[in-house]
């Protein structure tokens, strides 16, 4: 019989995916992956701040991650850094941060490796709750900025110039990689929520031709990965976070496979 | 009836205290087409990004009558490892009608490649399809930057007699920038010649004959007119308009 628990894990596993799935597209397409890591940096100091106000960790660490994504998005107006350069300014000083703080809160207990790696123990209801209702709040928020959001990850000029306001859904999307990465915390980890956002799309994008199929893919993907890597967990006794992104490199792995054969069944017909 | 789709007023760009173009000021009416031309770094691109309203920083006054836009950029760099099909780059901004992005795309001669990868088209290719999103949505105000760039040469003709058939079927504003200066001087209905500011504007008579527009193109430039006017007297001496020509 499974245990309570790892139905819990499950359920918020999969919750997860269904989000990081289209998010993770996005990653890809818009080149955001470092950015989605220094996010995730930053998350350690909403954990702390958490901590140390006892607010719910998801809310703290998605107003951190909000607020340095707001912060870099300006920084980038105001210097002539290179984008890559302020992304590595941020994500070191607000981890740095984070851990500094930390040593400060010695009254406290805290589990640091399941914060860096993901806990499915410490998943509990309200949690579940949390995955779901902020993921679906969160596809709502993507459903509608599709189309002018795609439009201006194809070219900017072009979107502004019909009419499709690129600045405003590019602060927005911002705010919903915040909150991807608060949501999911519990779940990967923050060193690994990166790599659940884009293992599974880059796997996808080597299986699809169109937008859509490759959201539809990494959505599908994703929550194979969940499963393998939460099956694999209990089987192994090894941690959740990094099973799920084990299992979604084996997915990564399989899909290029799968595309030489369809080459070389190609070649033959 | 106002039939003024773009109106640009004193309008100016100016990034790290240069100004890129200064003191621009026309307008593009419904059915007619504006034409942009001057040389390299004269400004051409960036007055047609001022007019859609790209630029948030721009100076002086743009006005847009319309939100019916189509716009085929210069330089698009797009990223080719988008997983992006002709038809769904077609249905990037609007939702098209399936007849009408059909149409548009057997219009500009690419119908066969509507399901193909963008990244698998030739460059002439993927400026077709460029032109064919842009007059799928039936626009009323539509600004093509050197629109038939990289297309072969009996396409380059076809594709300016189409422009031309678009003005007059979809009454729409046209902001051409062009090179080619024979299309130039017989397609438009209004030229502008750019250098960093308005270095002189009018119909294309006007400014064919202006020494400005000579001392910026050479003499040979001005020859162009004179080989299309002759053709063109044939044609329509009568009423003298410019729109009614053939190419």
């Amino acid at each position: 019989m499974l245990d309570d628990f790892f139905i819990r894990a499950l359920i918020a596993g999969l919750g997860v995916a269904i989000v990081t799935g289209p998010l993770g597209c996005f990653t890809i397409w818009r080149r955001l992956s470092f950015f989605g890591d220094t996010l995730a940096h930053s998350a350690l100091l909403g954990v702390t701040l958490a901590l140390s106000f006892e607010m719910n960790i998801s809310f703290a660490v998605f107003l951190i991650s909000a607020v340095v994504a707001i912060f870099l998005i300006n920084l980038q107006r105001v210097t002539n850094l290179p984008g890559d350069a302020l992304l590595g300014l941020l994500a070191h000083s607000t981890l740095a941060l984070g851990l500094v703080t930390i040593s400060f809160l010695s009254f406290i207990r805290f589990d640091i490796m399941g914060l860096l790696f993901g806990d499915i123990l410490s998943v509990n209801n309200l949690d579940i709750l949390i995955i779901w209702l902020g993921g679906a709040i969160i596809l709502i928020t993507l459903k509608i900025i599709w189309k002018p959001l795609f439009a201006s990850t194809v070219n900017y000029d072009l979107a502004q110039a019909e009419g499709m306001n690129p600045d405003r859904v590019n602060i927005i999307f911002t705010l919903l990689m915040a909150a991807i990465i608060a949501i999911s915390i519990k779940m990967v980890g923050l060193l690994l929520i990166t790599g659940m956002l884009i293992m599974p799309a880059a796997m996808a994008r080597n299986l699809s031709d169109n937008p859509i199929m490759m959201v539809f893919i990494a959505t599908v993907g994703g929550m194979l990965s969940v499963l393998l890597g939460l099956f694999a967990s209990l089987e192994f006794n090894s941690p959740s976070g990094p099973s799920i992104i084990v299992a979604a490199l084996s997915l990564f792995l399989l899909s290029l496979i799968n595309l030489k054969r369809i080459k070389i069944k190609g070649k033959v017909v | 009836m106002n039939n003024v789709v773009a109106k640009l007023n004193n309008a100016g760009l100016q990034i790290n205290n240069k100004w890129l173009v200064k003191g621009v000021s026309f307008e593009v009416k419904k059915g007619e087409i504006v034409t942009l031309i001057g040389p390299n770094g004269s400004g051409k691109s960036t007055t047609a990004k001022i007019a859609l309203g790209i630029y948030k920083n721009a100076e002086g006054h743009v006005d847009k009558y319309t939100n019916k836009i189509g716009y085929v950029p210069q330089k698009i760099s797009i990223d080719w490892t988008l997983p992006v099909r002709v038809v769904d780059f077609m249905n990037l901004t609007e939702k098209l009608k399936e007849k009408d992005l059909d149409d548009a795309l057997n219009l500009t001669g690419v119908k066969n490649l509507k399901h193909r990868n963008i990244k698998s088209l030739s460059g002439g290719e993927f400026q077709r399809v460029l032109i064919a999103r842009a007059i799928a949505k039936k626009p009323e105000f539509l600004v093509l930057d050197e629109p038939v760039q990289g297309v072969d040469f009996k396409g380059e003709i076809a594709l300016y007699e189409l422009i031309r058939l678009i003005s007059e079927n979809l009454k729409c504003g046209i902001l051409l920038i062009s090179h080619d200066l024979h299309v130039v001087m017989s397609a438009t209905d209004y030229v502008v010649c750019l250098n960093g500011h308005i270095c002189c504007s009018g119909t294309p008579k006007t400014v064919a004959n202006n020494h400005n527009y000579k001392e910026l193109f050479g003499d040979r430039a001005s020859n162009t007119l004179s080989i299309y006017e002759h053709k063109h007297d044939h044609t329509h001496s009568a009423d003298g308009t410019i729109k009614t020509k053939k190419i």
